[in-house]
């Protein structure tokens, strides 16, 4: 490998591919992975639906003590817990799938820069996300009956995507920790009891007391209060609650870079 | 680059990829990191233990790979040089290994790449995939692409490289040209048994190395195996049993290995 032999010619112009482009292939490339893996694509969509018909539907006539619709409540929380879970199960398990075929050693060698592949799995899970929230709308509105302001919708979609960065370090944490066989029953185990001791399934009122004290501690009780806040009916003001999950979102990122960290100075030595 | 298994050509590649850190020395592509992006932009690499993603379709992990790089190569042509036209709709879940190994190549020249790392790239293809990369790397090289490639067959080696590096245990033991290593490597093993116990004396001054010797039986490495046995018989050595074959390359490194511990020490 003679240096003559490897710079000769000159370089091509540009010399590098444009970022928008790679986002954009890169991006595009995600989600037609996704949506080819019916167990993520089908699942995100129709669990939360499930959910609502047997936890929310019954009770959707009913008012809350502060005058607010308890169908309306309970679909901000099951749209809460749709959002988390598109970003616990997608990365948790897209991550460690990857880490398994060794997709990472190609890409590594690349020019394609690291942070455009992450910020590529996040828009694909921010628009399947967004999918899986317009459908889980719509159903409480045609099937429930539920009314509210499209403003009011708009508004709790916007703070669930913007609110659900936390999730997705939870997700790249679970990813980094658990091998291909394990991530699915880890995301399971983490976030299903997470999102019922925040009250995402039934209102925390209706939860053991012990429940309730440790609550105000959890990620998902604070995004939570993002969604319930669109439908007026959050116990704390939204500063509070991004500051919760802005701490959050350091420490689950602190979790997945470390395991990151550990598994690269045992690959790469 | 040439070298038995664990000689240390896969930690040399990912060093000069930058996908490991030297503890001493560095590594420049290009005058550049081999991790800045313009050198990466110039290189196409085709990796050992790598992976991709098994629902996507041959020709649509090719353009995302295009879309990496400043000026690809059209989608069917990095297609069609590996020899997977056929193959283009198909997911790279339902490829065989072969197939799979020839996507790697199609994703290692996609981007026109001026210069190319290939670890390993034929195991696993059948002889059909390997008469296709063949043609291909002869063809880039003809273009005046630059082609690093690892690969532990002597004979690979010789019909393809314009240059070997041996390297074993991390250390460059030959960089030759074809021609000339094959003149320093024996090329004939001789297997013998005699008809009374040998000693080294019967052996030394020989234009042979000698790589095993116990009682009457003896194997020797050389280039000139008529010669051996000429001198053999002249010292008087009785031949009972005797078999000359090709050297295998496991046998040829260890003269050189032996050569360059003697030099060294």
């Amino acid at each position: 490998m003679s240096a003559g032999a490897v710079t000769r010619g000159a370089p091509a112009t540009p010399e590098v591919a444009r970022l928008g482009r790679m986002l954009a292939a890169q991006t595009w490339s995600e989600m037609r992975i996704r949506w080819r893996i019916p167990a993520f694509s089908v699942t995100i969509v129709a669990l939360p639906v499930l959910f609502f018909t047997f936890f929310g539907l019954p009770y959707v006539n009913q008012t809350m003590a502060g005058g607010t619709s308890l169908g309306a409540y309970l679909l901000a929380s099951f749209a809460a817990y749709s959002v988390g879970s598109v970003m616990v199960f997608g990365f948790g398990i897209g991550v460690a799938t990857e880490r398994a075929l060794k997709v990472d050693m190609l890409m590594r060698a690349t020019p394609l820069p690291p942070i455009i592949a992450i910020l590529a799995k996040v828009l694909n899970a921010q628009v399947y996300a967004l999918l899986s929230l317009v459908v889980l709308i719509a159903y409480g509105m045609v099937v429930g009956g539920i009314r509210q302001d499209l403003t009011v919708w708009l508004d709790m979609i916007i703070r669930l995507l913007v609110g659900s960065v936390p999730f997705i370090a939870l997700g790249f944490a679970i990813g980094y920790l658990s091998g291909p066989n394990v991530a699915p029953a880890a995301a399971n185990l983490v976030y299903l009891p997470l999102a019922f001791a925040s009250g995402l399934f039934l209102p925390l009122s209706q939860l053991p007391g012990f429940v309730q004290r440790v609550a105000p501690y959890l990620p998902a009780y604070h995004y939570g209060q993002l969604a319930w806040s669109a439908v007026g009916a959050a116990s704390e003001p939204m500063t509070v609650a991004f500051a919760w999950l802005a701490g959050y979102t350091v420490l689950f990122f602190a979790i997945a870079l470390r395991a990151y960290r550990r598994e690269e100075s045992r690959k790469f030595g | 680059m040439l070298g038995p298994n664990g000689a240390g050509k896969t930690t040399s590649i990912s060093l000069m990829l930058g996908l490991r850190q030297p503890t001493a020395g560095q590594v420049r592509l290009f005058g550049l990191p081999p991790t800045d992006r313009r050198a990466r932009s110039r290189c196409g690499v085709m990796l050992q233990e790598s992976g991709t993603t098994a629902v996507l379709t041959v020709a649509e992990i090719v353009d995302l790979f295009r879309a990496y790089y400043p000026a690809p190569l059209p989608a069917e042509r990095a297609i069609a040089m590996a020899g997977l036209t056929e193959q283009a709709g198909a997911r790279v879940g339902t490829l065989s290994g072969g197939q799979r190994q020839r996507l790697y190549f199609a994703l290692a020249i996609c981007g026109d790449p001026e210069i190319l790392f290939l670890d390993e790239p034929t195991v696993g293809m059948d002889v059909e995939a390997r008469r296709a990369f063949v043609t291909s790397v002869q063809t880039l090289a003809a273009t005046g692409k630059t082609i690093v490639f690892t690969t532990h067959y002597l004979r690979e080696a010789e019909e393809l490289a314009g240059r070997i590096v041996v390297i074993d245990h991390g250390t460059v033991i030959a960089d030759a040209s074809p021609r000339e290593l094959k003149a320093r490597v024996p090329g004939k093993k001789i297997t013998m048994i005699a008809g009374r116990p040998l000693s080294r004396a019967d052996l030394d001054g020989l234009p042979a190395s000698v790589i095993h010797l116990d009682g009457d039986r003896a194997s020797l490495l050389s280039n000139e195996p008529a010669t051996v046995l000429r001198e053999l018989f002249r010292r008087g050595v009785d031949v009972v049993d005797l078999e000359v074959s090709g050297a295998d390359l496991e046998e040829a490194f260890l003269t050189l290995t032996r050569r360059a511990e003697a030099a060294a020490g």
